[in-house]
């Protein structure tokens, strides 16, 4: 099966020439979550902005399915791809539903098929579309927030979804409970997920698969349970970063 | 206030149209102002390079006074002249600054994250404005139409000086005739008009701002405030010190000759000094001088019998003189000797026209008036002295009413062709300059303008040297020479503190 996406020798620097991506590569099957994991500044939102074209690389090729992102038209490319942000940068002059609604909107659906998906969607994060719909974004909470950020991504169906430190701006128990509407939702929806985390401990509550970036290259990737056995120094490191729960 | 309302009830037809032209000039020049701003100010937004030099251009333009821009704009073709377009113009340029300014603001304020979000989400450029950079910046943008359209509502008032109508008429008009009562019925519709269309964009605003918690409400109410007390603090801040005279003179070029010439004569006699030339008027002057806040001006003897004292015209000129003398003895006042020229309205046409069609006097103008075109100051069409008898006595028949505009712009709009007959003053150097013919009064119809200083009895008593300096300038200025000096002032721009000294030191030689 050829991947949903994949990233072949990579390449990528900032404008000032500190080398972000070297000679990354990575293939992403159908219908998974990859969690990529790193330290700040480790190049994990560059990865993301490659998959969706706000940024091109070097050298090497993006390919989302099985087209390179140059030979994509950008906005066409974008319309295919969820984007969680970690700010979620709601439209504050647009209501809840008109905001789940954008993309469905710039691809002119029927207003009756807008209507019905956004039904659907705000029920499927949680958030009943008969009490949200009308509601304005300063009005929710950062975690009701998060989750039409997640709801206005999936609009329009498409086949990626992209998510940038999602859930790292939430306290801890909503957090947790957004792990579990995320795993919810996914085994329903099937997207392939790339989500962006420095926690480890979030990876492996919700990842299939957990790359580890180091210094612009890949150090590892694997299922959590492999990861969790790894013995390699630089997945060890990020490993022994979660905190220890202290015994009674 | 009965008067005012008085005056409202006479007038009311002329009222609405008045309103309806002021309201109709604001609302063409916003509309078009932000037409041309907010495109402007989305362009210069994305280009920071260009945004700066803008809104420097834009606040230069702002600084140039209105009525020296409708100055400057008179002899531009297409948009210059006399008339609605013209004001058009300095309406949207005046109009533009705060538009572009605020479109810049309001879209510059936009969070990042919501850009990028847009952006992520495959937004083309012109969706990304469309759907979220202009709905944001949209309060922004309204608060700068509001205040585009509140200074435009007082700017307005300005175009009537270019004859574009509007409120600005009655406010000239009351200026002229020193009559308050017509000032006010200008001056309160505008300032409503100005409150109720800062209300209504507020509100606007404010709808459009229900999802945010910015108020600028009070902004707009704000600097109006401070400009009318700014107004207020200035003219009293206008106190001085003692043991000195003050000079006052109207707002025109001769009386700022006459008001050196007044000054300087006080100062080779060992006075001090101090000027308060360039007053709006022969209110504000009449006012001053009653008041204390000036102790000597030039005034003329027609000028103060029908504008100031309200006296029906004569045509006798020592006897107004004498009446006129009298009327300021009642209320401290001392009319000191005519100066010796006759500054009555002079009936002007062109040069060439009046050599190819032999015109001689005013009766030949009547006869040529069906197919005329005549322009007119406040001040004289509206006076019972001016065109309304002039019209009786000659016998003229105009196609249209006389365009009403600002006397100094007169001269060029009749120069330039866009008028066929001008009343303007019979000593202005721009009749020579401008090779403009003044007819003859063949029926006697003007009455004596005879130019003479009024002081204040206290202040002559006081400094006993003031009234001995000024008498020696008593029948020594003819209407030659206050040309001359006008010429020299309008049409070749000496400096009329030079002029005036000069004229001072040929006298002595004479």
């Amino acid at each position: 099966m050829t991947p949903a996406i994949a990233f072949r020798d990579v390449s990528f620097s900032r404008p000032g020439g500190r080398v972000v991506l070297d000679r990354f590569s990575i293939a992403i099957e159908q219908g998974i979550v990859l969690a990529l994991v790193g330290r700040s500044g480790a190049g994990k939102t560059t990865i993301l902005k490659l998959i969706n074209r706000l940024l091109l690389p070097d050298a090497g090729s993006v390919v989302v399915e099985a087209r390179d992102t140059r030979e994509w038209n950008p906005i066409e490319l974008r319309r295919r791809v969820g984007f969680v942000l970690q700010d979620v940068g709601l439209f504050p002059h647009m209501t809840v539903g008109k905001n789940v609604a954008v993309v469905p909107e710039l691809e002119h659906w029927p207003e009756a098929r807008v209507t019905a998906r956004l039904a659907e969607l705000l029920d499927l994060v949680g958030l009943p579309a008969s009490q949200f719909a009308s509601r304005w974004p300063d009005e929710l909470s950062g975690g009701q927030r998060q989750r039409v950020g997640v709801a206005r991504a999936l609009a329009a169906d498409p086949p990626v979804l992209l998510m940038d430190e999602p859930f790292g701006a939430l306290d801890p128990l909503t957090r947790s409970e957004l792990h579990g509407e995320f795993r919810r939702i996914q085994a329903r929806v099937r997207k392939t997920v790339i989500i962006v985390t420095h926690d480890m401990g979030e990876a492996f509550a919700l990842a299939d698969r957990i790359g580890v970036l180091e210094e612009g290259r890949l150090a590892a990737c694997d299922a959590p349970a492999a990861i969790a056995a790894s013995t390699d120094p630089r997945v060890r490191r990020l490993l022994d970063a979660l905190p220890a729960i202290p015994r009674p | 206030m009965s008067a005012l309302l008085h005056f409202w009830s006479t007038h009311r037809g002329e009222l609405a149209t008045l309103v309806g032209q002021h309201v109709l000039l604001v609302a063409a020049s916003t509309l078009v102002a932000v037409a041309i701003g907010v495109p402007l100010g989305i362009f210069a937004a994305r280009r920071p390079r260009l945004a700066s030099p803008l809104t420097t251009i834009a606040n230069v333009v702002q600084t140039v006074p209105s009525l020296a821009m409708f100055g400057f704009l008179l002899p531009v073709p297409l948009v210059g002249g006399v008339g609605a377009r013209a004001a058009l113009v300095v309406l949207i340029l005046y109009g533009l600054l705060p538009i572009v300014r605020t479109t810049i603001a309001g879209l510059r304020g936009i969070d990042p994250v919501v850009r990028e979000a847009g952006v992520a989400m495959g937004m083309t450029d012109g969706e990304l404005l469309r759907r979220v950079a202009l709905p944001l910046a949209l309060p922004s943008i309204i608060a700068g139409v509001r205040v585009a359209a509140v200074v435009g509502v007082g700017s307005a008032t300005i175009a009537a000086a270019i004859g574009a109508g509007g409120l600005g008429e009655y406010i000239y008009r009351g200026l002229s005739m020193v009559d308050t009562t017509v000032i006010f019925a200008g001056a309160i519709p505008a300032a409503l008009l100005a409150l109720i269309v800062d209300g209504a964009l507020l509100w606007t605003e404010r709808q459009l701002t229900t999802r945010r918690r910015v108020r600028r409400s009070a902004a707009a109410i704000a600097a109006a405030v401070a400009l009318v007390v700014a107004t207020a603090v200035s003219g009293v801040a206008a106190r001085r010190s003692r043991d000195v005279i003050v000079v006052g003179s109207k707002n025109f070029t001769e009386q700022l000759v006459l008001g050196e010439l007044v000054a300087q004569s006080l100062e080779r006699n060992g006075f001090t000094v101090d000027r308060r030339l360039n007053l709006g008027g022969t209110l504000i002057c009449e006012r001053a001088l009653l008041t204390g806040d000036i102790d000597v001006y030039v005034e003329y003897t027609g000028t103060a019998l029908t504008a100031v004292f309200h006296q029906p015209i004569a045509n006798d000129s020592s006897q107004v003189f004498d009446t006129v003398r009298e009327l300021y003895a009642r209320t401290g006042r001392t009319l000191l000797p005519p100066l010796g020229f006759n500054n009555t309205f002079a009936i002007l046409v062109r040069g060439d026209e009046a050599r190819a069609r032999g015109l001689k006097t005013i009766d030949d103008a009547a006869r040529e008036s069906p197919h005329w075109r005549a322009g007119f100051g406040y001040e004289f069409a509206e006076r019972p002295d001016g065109f309304p008898g002039l019209a009786r006595t000659y016998g003229f028949r105009f196609p249209g009413p006389p365009r009403v505009m600002d006397l100094t712009l007169s001269y060029r709009a009749l120069a330039s062709g866009q008028v066929d007959m001008i009343a303007g003053d019979a000593t202005a150097g721009l009749i020579k300059g401008l090779d403009l013919v003044q007819l003859v009064d063949n029926r006697h119809y003007f009455p004596p303008y005879d130019a003479a200083p009024v002081a204040r009895a206290e202040t002559l008593l006081r400094y006993p040297g003031m009234r001995t300096a000024l008498d020696r300038l008593a029948g020594r200025v003819s209407a030659d020479d206050m040309r001359a000096m006008n010429y020299a002032a309008d049409v070749e721009h000496h400096d009329i503190t030079r002029i005036a000294a000069s004229f001072l030191d040929q006298l002595r030689l004479r």
